[in-house]
């Protein structure tokens, strides 16, 4: 029997009630999953990766969820050691989210060939009728031979893509334009 | 070697489109550009498996997991159903978390400013995972309808907001359950971005006196369906 997936419906503004309860303001002994990754003995290089969300019309988006999943350093996923999932709430006051985590190795394609080092990014907020998917590339690492941004094609929709490396500290900034010019590439997965 | 089983492509048009609409809040947060399709290779068919997540007894009792000096108020209920795939096969050890507002229509959230009364014993989160056959249950009350601000005041009907992973990551998913008979439904603005009227039903919980609990709660039913795999080409041949 064939049944339909269960439709998308906006998370709303009040998301963290239920995902990330302790920013919503409840008490919670929950502290899992969170926006830090990286853990001691996690293998690979220690990276912060930091954003703002941008509305169409140029505002913030401070009510937003973001989720990421993504390899160990090794390019394997789901290891015992690094779970390589987190999530993240904008910051009310600044918009802000950020991850503590490490640098994702190479994973390979449908086909066989390997993609550059990058991470996969959910957003969630009120005003967003289904979750938009994307990815997250380094600006330090060889990204011209990915097969996925291969598929996005224009150079100026893959700079959408790549987050820039700071040039004094392992941080890497990656703002998200959900609107307009410099709208971010969404990916149907 | 040979690559996992890929998924059935998400039916963008059964979804809700990320377009503008009647609800205001689509405006400046849906893109213009179509989405790049991609692929689905090892990181879109693996994902965060919670299965194994140490729950509190607590975590799918809504009456009692924030309460302190008594049950929350409100109409007690239960909320079931089971977790399956696009082939109807259920889905074990889905991680399913809920959020809604309190008896009155009010969040327990510093950004809700809606003049409603707080309820102290009722904090409005919860989770469970889903068992061996896809089961899962809550007990909660039955959240009130609220305004919000669009193109004047709107009203939401009585909704519990859902999110669901199952084992891959594109079978991620949030959603919104409403209850049957909530004359809201029709009105909602949010409900109305999904455009074909069997994909709203299928958001509507059904009474299920079955299910009841004698001189406790009501029983509401709720089954969520994840994306399935494609046919398994014949291997082998």
């Amino acid at each position: 029997m064939a049944l339909k997936e269960t439709p998308s419906q906006t998370a709303g503004p009040f998301v963290h009630i239920g995902t990330v309860p302790a920013i919503a303001g409840l008490k919670t002994k929950r502290t899992e999953p969170g926006n830090i990754l990286a853990r001691d003995g996690t293998l690979g290089e220690r990276i912060r990766i930091e954003g703002l969300i941008y509305d169409g019309a140029g505002d913030l988006v401070k009510d937003a969820l973001v989720e990421i999943w993504q390899a160990n350093a090794n390019g394997q996923f789901g290891s015992n050691d690094f779970s390589g999932f987190g999530r993240a709430a904008a910051d009310f006051e600044t918009g802000l989210f950020f991850f503590e985590t490490v640098k994702p190795g190479k994973t390979p394609y449908r086909d066989g060939r390997m993609q550059a080092p990058h991470v996969t990014l959910s957003i969630f907020a009120r005003g967003i009728n289904i979750h938009l998917q994307t990815r997250l590339y380094f600006s330090d690492e060889a990204n011209a031979a990915d097969p996925v941004l291969q598929l996005v094609g224009a150079p100026d929709l893959v700079a959408t893509l790549i987050a820039r490396r700071d040039p004094s500290r392992p941080l890497y900034r990656f703002n998200i334009h959900l609107q307009g010019d410099r709208e971010t590439v969404f990916f149907d997965l | 070697m040979s690559a996992p089983a890929e998924f059935l492509p998400r039916d963008r048009a059964w979804h809700p489109a990320a377009v503008p609409s009647a609800y205001r809040s689509t405006t400046y947060r849906s893109p213009r550009r179509p989405l790049v399709i991609v692929p689905q290779s090892i990181g879109e068919l693996s994902g965060p498996v919670f299965g194994d997540t140490p729950l509190d007894p607590l975590d799918n009792d809504l009456i009692r997991n924030y309460a302190t000096t008594g049950d929350a108020i409100g109409e007690r209920i239960i909320v079931h159903g089971r977790v399956l795939d696009e082939s109807a096969r259920p889905v074990p050890g889905a991680l399913i978390e809920i959020w809604q507002a309190n008896a009155g229509g009010k969040y327990r959230h510093g950004n809700d400013k809606y003049m409603a009364a707080l309820d102290l014993n009722f904090g409005g989160g919860g989770r469970v995972i889903s068992d061996g056959d896809g089961a899962y249950s809550f007990r909660t009350i039955r959240p009130g309808p609220y305004p919000f601000p669009n193109d004047g005041c709107a009203w939401r009907p009585a909704h519990i907001h859902l999110s669901i992973f199952g084992h891959a990551f594109v079978q991620r998913l949030v959603t919104q359950l409403y209850f049957e008979g909530d004359p809201l439904i029709q009105r909602c603005v949010i409900v109305n971005t999904i455009k074909d009227p069997k994909a709203i039903d299928s958001l509507v919980a059904k009474l299920d006196m079955e299910s009841m609990q004698a001189f406790d709660c009501l029983a509401y039913r709720f089954d969520i369906v994840l994306r399935g795999h494609k046919a398994t080409p014949f291997a082998g041949s």
